[in-house]
């Protein structure tokens, strides 16, 4: 059986269209809420039985819900391997969901509906783990979607909920509001120029923590920060994301001087340091993942400093999760080894560049 | 040691200014101490869950408390300090105290704030339940092609609805 991703309106992935605030600086906003079914063990500790009930209870739930009504259901647990790989690198399932985390195991009734922007992953760590994605800087609309869909959602499947702990999760560190917003953000400028230790640092000392591309023990790569709020309980989910929106808009200001600074200061070095990553993408022939992400992330500051004119901030988008090792054997139809991915890679990164390169410089 | 400021959380950035002459001792905790924009050279180890588990352990989880087993999922602390995770919601009630204590540690404090929430009518709840199940239990009767078995589901799922 193999996962039909035409079944999702945008693909899943609307929020890479660039559409949102600072979109040459955030990717992308998420706002996740971790919830628990009332009446049986957590996720871990449930039976397998249990677990298949939690997700018949949510799918007859989810098919009165406004927002979710038309929601795809993808059931990880009768998917193979690459067809969850392939979620997963859309940003669309967690890899402890996907069961490729190395710690859990696929679990029955593993499962996600996905509807336009909005998801909800089940049998997860938690039960529920809602969230909404959106293009950009968008914290206050990606609250509202998710928060809309937690209200419907939990007005048909009771949660477990404690009036002094607030909403009750596997991990004390989403107990409360069970929130976490995270955002997106490429911080090249402030890598180059060092001040990125002392932001990071800065970070911490805000309740705030910062994570790879894809979250939770996920390496940095191609100076891709997940910012997001370390602390879920004590504090209103309108104090937290507030915090967030504060201190990210901050960020943002920080790494926005940092590129002039860099443009001032060391502008022909610049130039020609990001002009080099763009000609490895658009000639290299063999391409490791992230060589490619540092190459993108290169480019991608290139076109944000308008060095690079004729390419589109949608283009580098894509070009993050299409070239991935699952994706990229989805597009050739058949499993590669390394050194195959590698050079599709290079192929398909080759040719997405060629496409737009028309006039390019 | 309590922080100077908020009188509420551990104090763990400990200032000393110069003042007129004058030496002042300012004892806070890391949230008071960012609000005043003190930077901490060394950060404050920044809540890797063991540390909170092997205070937790210290204050209140004893030999004793090992034994303790929730009513709900038969978890124990001991389960609880090998995976960092609880076993069900029932085990907030159960391990009430060392929660609070080990919440305070995490977020700083143990009240949550946020959206109350009120559960839907139990018999909502229930028709739903229900419902799932045997809607589940329709659609493998007829990828199995038990129609006669599916029918009955059918007619069940009709009443019910």
């Amino acid at each position: 059986m193999t996962v039909d991703l035409s079944l999702l309106p945008d693909g899943g992935v609307g929020w890479l269209d660039a559409s949102g605030q600072y979109a040459d600086i955030v990717l992308s906003t998420r706002i996740r809420l971790a919830r628990n079914v009332d009446g049986y063990a957590f996720t871990a500790r449930a039976r397998d039985g249990e677990r298949l009930r939690v997700l018949a209870q949510v799918r007859e739930a989810v098919t009165g819900v406004p927002g979710l009504h038309d929601a795809v259901l993808y059931r990880l647990d009768e998917l193979p391997p690459t067809a969850r790989a392939l979620l997963h690198e859309r940003h669309l399932v967690s890899k402890e969901l996907a069961g490729l985390d190395g710690q859990h195991p696929l679990r029955s009734g593993a499962a996600v509906f996905l509807a336009d922007g909005l998801g909800v992953m089940v049998n997860e760590e938690d039960h529920l783990r809602l969230q909404a994605l959106r293009s950009g800087f968008a914290l206050q609309e990606a609250f509202a979607a998710v928060d809309k869909l937690d209200r419907e959602l939990g007005a048909r499947v009771p949660y477990s909920y404690h009036n002094e702990f607030g909403f009750l999760t596997a991990c004390p560190t989403n107990v409360g509001t069970g929130m976490r917003g995270s955002v997106l953000i490429h911080l090249p400028g402030l890598v180059l120029t060092k001040e990125i230790g002392k932001v990071l640092a800065s970070l911490q000392q805000m309740g705030l923590t910062y994570r790879g591309l894809y979250g939770e023990g996920s390496e940095v790569v191609g100076n891709f920060f997940q910012i997001s709020n370390q602390t879920t309980l004590g504090r209103s989910e309108e104090d937290l994301l507030d915090q967030l929106l504060r201190v990210v808009g901050h960020v943002v200001e920080r790494e926005a001087e940092a590129r002039r600074v860099l443009l001032r200061d060391a502008g022909y070095i610049i130039e020609d340091k990001l002009w080099r990553a763009y000609g490895t993408l658009r000639y290299a022939r063999s391409l490791t993942f992230d060589e490619a992400m540092n190459y993108l992330s290169g480019v991608r500051l290139a076109v944000g400093l308008k060095l690079i004119s004729s390419l589109s901030v949608y283009t580098l988008n894509k070009l993050l999760i299409f070239s991935q090792a699952a994706h990229l054997a989805y597009a050739e139809g058949r499993a590669l080894t390394e050194s195959e991915t590698n050079l599709a890679r290079a192929r398909y990164v080759r040719k997405a560049l060629e496409e737009e390169a028309g006039s390019v410089g | 040691m309590l922080c100077d400021s908020c009188r509420e959380r551990d104090a763990v950035v400990h200032l000393t200014t110069i003042e007129n002459n004058a030496v002042h001792q300012l004892h806070l905790c890391e949230r008071c101490a960012a609000e005043r924009g003190v930077e901490t050279t060394v950060a404050a180890p920044k809540h890797p869950l063991g540390e909170f588990l092997q205070a937790v352990h210290e204050q209140v989880a004893s030999g004793a408390n090992d034994a303790v087993r929730c009513s709900f999922c038969n978890s124990t602390m001991a389960d609880f300090r090998a995976t960092g995770r609880w076993g069900c919601a029932r085990c907030y009630t159960n391990f009430e105290a060392g929660i609070r204590e080990l919440l305070r540690r995490v977020h700083g404090n143990s009240r949550h704030t946020g959206r109350v929430y009120h559960p839907p009518m139990t018999e909502t709840m229930e028709r739903a339940a229900v419902l799932g199940e045997l809607k589940d239990r329709l659609r493998r009767a007829i990828e199995s092609e038990q129609f006669e078995l599916a029918a009955d589901l059918r007619d069940r799922i009709r009443v019910l609805e």
